[in-house]
């Protein structure tokens, strides 16, 4: 069972992410994450979900997601040719003794810090998955409060763009 | 114009004469403008009968089937109809009635999210936001209803909305939605490696499903068994897509099939599997024993269809019409001699015919099938009489079958009867019934009385459910809740609806009984006693 990562436009509608989930769930396919939100086109969203599963699983994934009439495109985004992100915000426990090395791990990571109490410290990273697991890896020695974290979306390299095209039924 | 008005011009718009509904409390703008409009609608006497009609109704005429009903209940009555259809992939366009859109979400009397609950069982659905939009949603609705693999959209319409003045009807002239474009034409590459496939073969056989009659495409598939020779099995929905006397006919395939058709699967070396998603009913005991190098074309116009149940060697995505056209041209004769006369040694007959004191089902379909003319329309219901008829029910160039394969719904023989004869009028419908099923869904003989249709319903009564009773027999050795023996008395229950009733017990008196039946003007309903052990396969 492997990754994949589907980068979805479908029509800004009321109702189109139950639809998505709703079918994720009646059919048993395992989704990881998902994140979605409004493109250039304010008419067009752009979901982008990370599923698990086998070629078979993916290619009815596929093939079930574009019978959805608010589906317009899905693309399958390559790790080596796409930017993985995901936001995470994380609030640590602080010390007196522990309030300096944390930053300095923060400092490391390139986060930055948005919130600070006498015993928290609320940091936000953006980053791939590994940066984002890394980190609260480390933070987890200090012991962590709460973890809040996006999911990640993604975006093709280069000039490449996910298009929508318009086809004629006759093709 | 009020918005309802604009509702019911839309749907003279695409060619609806006919609905079927039951109107209530948050409906009824839409049933004052039916009132003045020409369209017919036909009252049943449950909601769930008139989504069955609709679809009985669509399959017949080969129209989009519409029904028509209020908020909360009346929704949630649809569910299972709409669900029937969803799996047999029929096109029906479902109104319902919705609380005023400012108080959705608060529970309200007769509230109920239907657009939300149908979700997994529609092709779309809608929930008008903006009376403007219903000309466009109206349209849209039933293209995606009628195009591609066809299969039932729900609009969901608020109170107010419906009562809201539209300032000027503009309907628009075509359909743009960017996320469906179902594809008709096969590509020509796949339709190349397709003939390639059939000319280098040596067993070729065509399963043929529901998709060619949803297809209309009977005489294209005619002519490429024709030309080609290559033998046809079908599955319970395919029924009807050869006449059952051509040369190439094989039969029925699945766990209630033929076991010469299910044999000629195994022992292919090329299918060309056309409209059908070959589900577990119909590819249940053949998986395993299928020839270990045999190659698969699918055709279909679905293309999750495609590779989800069989894994396949040439897909063909597009209409089954279409597809069957293209390949005509550049199709040649395959030598399947050995192959065919090799297929009809398989054959049996199944046909218990020895004299007992109730009536032999089996032998009741095949007397009802030789009397009924060629364009008759049977409406089978669920369970061991379904079974019955597909097996049995001789199929004819213009002759219609239909049953709920899919969802496999008990109650669903009558009221698609009704919807049936309502589309052809001039045509035999007999709608074959258990007793379970019946009483299902027997309140629309007051429907059928209503309306005096010309139905011949043949029921078959052995005071139990009797597909459950023979699974359970098979596997257990013993039963349990099947039991209907203090059934009512039919004949009696059809008098108190003033239909004609006639029960016999015997094979003697079918010939008589059922030509009485044909020649009663009105509805007929011939009660069958048929033996509680009787079963489907011998």
């Amino acid at each position: 069972m492997s990754r994949h990562v589907l980068s979805v436009l479908v029509e800004n509608q009321s109702g189109v992410l139950s639809r998505v989930s709703g079918l994720f769930s009646r059919r048993g396919y395992n989704i990881d994450s998902l994140s979605v939100g409004e493109t250039e086109d304010p008419k067009v969203s752009r979901m982008t979900i990370v599923v698990r599963g086998d070629d078979y699983i993916l290619e009815q994934i596929k093939k079930q997601l574009n019978k959805l009439i608010d589906v317009i495109k899905i693309v399958e985004l390559d790790p080596q040719q796409s930017v993985f992100r995901e936001l995470a915000m994380i609030k640590v426990n602080t010390t007196m003794e522990t309030r300096a090395s944390i930053i300095e791990i923060v400092s490391i990571f390139r986060a930055n810090i948005v919130d600070v109490s006498s015993e928290t410290l609320t940091v936000e990273m953006t980053g791939d998955e590994s940066k984002i697991e890394a980190f609260i890896n480390l933070m987890n020695n200090y012991g962590i409060v709460e973890v809040v974290r996006t999911g990640l979306t993604a975006i093709e390299r280069g000039s490449r763009h996910i298009k929508i095209q318009t086809r004629s039924e006759e093709e | 114009m009020k918005a309802a008005e604009a509702i019911v011009k839309c749907l003279i718009n695409e060619n609806v004469d006919t609905v079927f509904g039951y109107p209530g409390g948050h409906i009824l703008e839409v049933y004052e403008a039916l009132r003045k409009s020409k369209i017919r609608h036909v009252l049943v006497r449950q909601e769930q009968a008139a989504a069955h009609a609709a679809s009985g109704y669509a399959r017949v005429s080969g129209k989009v089937g519409v029904c028509i009903t209020t908020s909360g209940p009346g929704a949630t009555n649809l569910i299972t109809g709409i669900a029937t259809a969803y799996m047999d992939s029929i096109p029906l366009v479902a109104i319902t009635g919705q609380v005023n859109s400012t108080k959705i979400g608060r529970d309200m009397f007769q509230e109920a999210d239907i657009t939300g609950a149908t979700e997994s069982f529609t092709k779309h659905s809608y929930l008008v936001k903006n009376e403007n939009d219903l000309p466009r949603i109206i349209k849209e609705a039933f293209y995606i209803a009628s195009t591609g693999r066809p299969g039932p959209v729900l609009i969901d319409i608020p109170s107010d909305i419906q009562a809201a003045e539209i300032e000027k009807l503009v309907i628009p002239e075509t359909v743009n939605i960017r996320g469906y474009k179902p594809t008709i034409k096969g590509h020509v590459g796949q339709i190349k490696r397709a003939v390639k496939a059939i000319s280098e073969s040596k067993r070729p056989l065509i399963i043929a499903g529901g998709g060619v009659l949803l297809s209309h495409a009977e005489g294209e598939l005619l002519s490429f068994v024709e030309k080609t020779g290559i033998p046809l099995v079908h599955t319970l929905m395919g029924k009807g897509s050869l006449p059952s006397n051509n040369r190439h006919y094989i039969g029925m395939i699945g766990n209630h099939g033929f076991s010469e058709a299910n044999r000629a699967v195994a022992k292919a070396d090329l299918l060309i599997i056309i409209g059908t998603r070959v589900a577990d009913r119909a590819w249940g005991g053949i998986s395993d024993q299928t020839n270990e190098d045999v190659r698969i074309i699918h055709i279909d116009v679905d293309p999750a269809e495609i590779g989800k149940n069989v894994g396949t060697h040439i897909p063909l995505v597009g209409d089954a019409r279409t597809i069957l056209t293209q390949m005509l041209d550049r199709v040649d004769r395959v030598d399947t001699e050995e192959w065919l006369n090799e297929l009809k040694s398989f054959k049996k007959d199944d046909i218990k015919r020895e004299n007992t004191c109730s009536v032999n089902p089996k032998y009741a379909i095949e007397t009802i099938s030789r009397k009924l003319d060629d364009d008759a329309v049977i409406v089978a219901d669920v369970g061991q009489n379904q079974i019955w008829a597909a097996r049995h029910f001789e199929d004819k160039i213009g002759r219609r079958f239909l049953t709920s394969g899919g969802l496999g719904t008990m109650g669903y023989g009558l009221p698609a009867a009704v919807g049936a004869k309502i589309a052809a009028p001039d045509r035999q419908v007999v709608a074959v019934v258990g007793d379970g099923g019946f009483q299902m869904s027997l309140y629309e003989l007051g429907t059928i009385s209503y309306n005096d249709l010309n139905i011949i319903i043949v029921l078959f009564n052995n005071s139990r459910l009797g597909m459950v009773r023979e699974l359970q027999d098979r596997f257990y050795g013993k039963c349990n809740a099947v039991d209907l023996d203090r059934n009512p008395d039919f004949i009696k229950l059809c008098d108190a609806y003033r239909i004609k009733g006639l029960r016999i017990t015997n094979d003697s008196e079918l010939e008589d009984a059922f030509e009485k039946a044909i020649q009663h003007k009105g509805p007929f309903l011939l009660e069958c006693v048929v033996d509680p052990d009787e079963r489907t396969i011998l």
